[in-house]
């Protein structure tokens, strides 16, 4: 047991925790703005395996990692149109639309990996980029600064859209549609608007998210490759309470248990693989216990608007 | 004379009927699209989807064998939805009550079939309760969002079943062999549903489907927890204004659609497969959720709507093979289908509001 956490190990560790937190914080950070404004998009993961399939796709055909990343946040983007038109403009559950537009994502991304591309090859990805002095720093520098653009990118992101959701002008109207649509209305906010802005945000770094799974982190396309990640980010929001940096906390966390259990079945400890890689979605369930009754849920979250309701 | 506003209520009233109905063959059509952009006769394709799925007996059987376990899930999530939780752990409910039956059919073994068969379902059903009342009771508890627990339920039970299979229950045989595939050991024949036709794989198990389902509809409108699971769906304020526990008849529906997954669990080791094995769930977990949607969250409905999509799944193999456009094409349906129905709602919702602000 001592063997487990030397130095090098818990780096290790550490460094792959936070690589692998990547997808996670994409599709959670997205997802957080969509519940911020009152829809839950539980269609994540199908817009994620659609955004890897195209990513890996175009970068395939193209050669070209960056047209591959703007390809799969344009099916992202489509994705959460679709997601969009269903849920705001004809107003239906949320929470089983998400699961049929899963089906759908799921469903295409295999039907055109089949007929486009048959069996699995792999790609040159995103490599790690040694950021200048940072990078230097014993330890820390291998740890945090020798990523590739797509984790910097990740993280980037967080204090982002903690700053667009509290700071500015767009932000207070995702909140107030999200927390009392009715009053937003009155003082005309385009509610609409706001949601099918906010869900296709959420598209679009769904399918980011996908991207770096596909062009980053395992560097191929295979059938439901994200094997249930989108549901993960989706509980992950609620777990950090709907706010970026929440998240971020709880995305680590996973990814390093997820990280830790990886490590245990490379060394072979005495825990069966099968059992290890249980815990991090045991562990979703327990946090998403803990972090208790709703309490910062956006009141509207789920709930369809209608003018002239209530 | 009926009068022209009465004639348009009327019309209203059967396109409201209708809409969810029409899902399938709009679904149709869009797959009809994305088959000829993959240059293919879509006609050709369907020919092929429908000829094989009930286009002849072998084929027809085996839709109804795919339609079983799709029913009895559909019927647990149709208890769930009307119950006004969702319910997505159909999946591993499934595989739990399939493990249980198979672990618990080899150990009492030596019982007589008479006994030994209703106890493996049995206890299939109370494993799938059990994994779908942890999510029930959290939700009640402690307010947990039953979307998001389920789904986790799911990949717990997927990675037990993985432990199981490759470890405590692994067929000796394959170990004897070396070929180490991931499958239990065979059920003892006492605990095998009888099969009804000669060369077919159609079991007793899809008699039990229906019988359940006409049960269902009985338990959710001629009981008095039925009217209560059902009054807590449609209005929670209101049912617990009328003294009703909310938050026990959500984690009671929970519990019951864990039953259902999970007796259609046993029922498939129990009546087609004779043992437990990877894949054995095949996705009817969430296509349940399709068939109880489409079946209107009406238990005989979900009859009709397990056999329309167990033959879909059935005849895409054929499909495939004929034609080469990929099985995938059914789960794309089957997504777009419930973006269709769910959809469809509003117009429901729409005049259902008419009608109250009219008085």
């Amino acid at each position: 047991m001592a063997e487990l956490f030397t130095l090098p190990v818990l780096l290790g560790i550490i460094y792959s925790g936070i690589r692998l937190a990547t997808p996670y914080l994409y599709a959670a950070i997205g997802e957080t703005f969509a519940q911020r404004s009152g829809v839950l998009n539980l269609g994540v993961d199908g817009i994620m395996l659609m955004g890897a399939y195209t990513g890996f796709y175009v970068a395939m055909k193209t050669g070209n990692l960056f047209l591959g990343l703007m390809g799969a946040a344009i099916a992202g983007l489509l994705m959460g149109l679709l997601m969009s038109v269903v849920s705001v403009t004809l107003q239906a559950e949320q929470g089983i639309s998400g699961i049929g537009l899963n089906l759908f994502g799921l469903g295409l991304s295999t039907l055109l990996f089949k007929v486009t591309l048959g069996g699995v090859e792999s790609i040159r990805g995103f490599q790690p980029i040694r950021i200048p002095l940072l990078g230097q720093i014993p330890y820390l520098g291998d740890i945090f600064f020798n990523h590739n653009l797509l984790v910097y990118g990740a993280f980037l992101l967080v204090p982002l859209a903690n700053f667009v959701l509290n700071k500015t002008t767009f932000g207070l109207k995702v909140r107030a549609v999200g927390q009392n649509p009715q009053a937003a209305d009155t003082l005309g906010v385009n509610i609409v608007l706001i949601r099918y802005t906010t869900v296709c945000l959420g598209g679009i770094l769904a399918g980011i998210a996908g991207a770096s799974l596909s062009l980053a982190l395992i560097n191929l396309f295979q059938e439901n490759m994200t094997s249930g990640m989108g549901f993960i980010a989706v509980a992950l929001v609620y777990f950090g309470g709907w706010r970026p940096w929440g998240v971020m906390g709880g995305a680590l966390l996973f990814s390093f248990v997820n990280a830790l259990q990886l490590w245990v079945q490379v060394k072979g400890i005495n825990i069966p693989s099968d059992i290890a890689v249980m815990m991090p979605y045991i562990l979703t369930i327990v946090a998403l216990t803990l972090s208790g009754r709703r309490a910062r849920q956006p009141q509207a979250l789920t709930k369809p608007f209608e003018r002239g309701e209530n | 004379m009926p009068s022209k506003s009465e004639y348009s209520r009327l019309l209203n009233r059967t396109i409201e009927a209708l809409l969810p109905l029409l899902a399938v063959p709009v679904a149709l059509i869009i797959g009809a699209v994305l088959i000829y952009a993959l240059g293919v006769n879509p006609f050709q394709a369907y020919g092929t989807l429908f000829q094989g799925a009930f286009g002849n007996v072998s084929g027809f059987t085996q839709s109804l064998v795919k339609a079983t376990p799709l029913l009895l899930v559909g019927l647990g999530v149709t208890i769930a939805f009307r119950g006004g939780v969702i319910n997505i752990g159909g999946e591993g409910q499934l595989i739990v009550g399939a493990l249980a039956a198979t672990a618990f059919s080899i150990g009492f073994s030596e019982l007589p079939r008479i006994i030994l068969l209703p106890l493996t379902l049995l206890v299939a059903a109370l494993s799938g309760a059990v994994w779908g009342g942890v999510p029930g009771v959290l939700k009640a508890r402690l307010g947990v969002n039953e979307i998001l627990s389920t789904v986790m339920m799911n990949a717990i039970a997927l990675q037990l079943s993985n432990y199981l299979l490759r470890g405590p229950m692994i067929d000796p045989a394959e170990i004897e062999r070396g070929t180490q595939i991931a499958q239990s050991d065979l059920l003892p024949q006492a605990a095998w549903l009888s099969r009804l036709m000669p060369r077919t794989l159609l079991h007793s198990g899809a008699i039990l489907a229906v019988v359940m389902a006409v049960l269902v509809y009985i338990f959710l409108w001629r009981t008095t927890i039925g009217y209560r699971i059902r009054a807590v769906g449609l209005n929670p304020d209101a049912a617990r204004y009328a003294g009703i526990p909310v938050q026990f008849y959500q984690a009671l529906s929970l519990i019951l659609g864990g039953a259902f997954a999970g007796l259609a669990g046993g029922v498939e080791v129990s009546g087609v497969h004779h043992r437990m094995m990877e894949g054995l769930s095949g996705g009817y977990g969430f296509s349940g959720i399709v068939a109880a949607l489409f079946g209107k969250l009406h238990p005989l409905g979900a009859i009709p709507a397990s056999v329309l999509f167990g033959g879909l799944l059935v005849g895409a193999d054929r499909m495939q093979r004929a034609t080469q456009v990929p099985s995938a094409l059914i789960t794309v349906l089957l997504g777009l289908v419930v973006l269709f129905v769910v959809s469809s709602e509003i117009w429901a919702r729409r005049r259902a509001r008419r009608r109250e602000t009219r008085g």
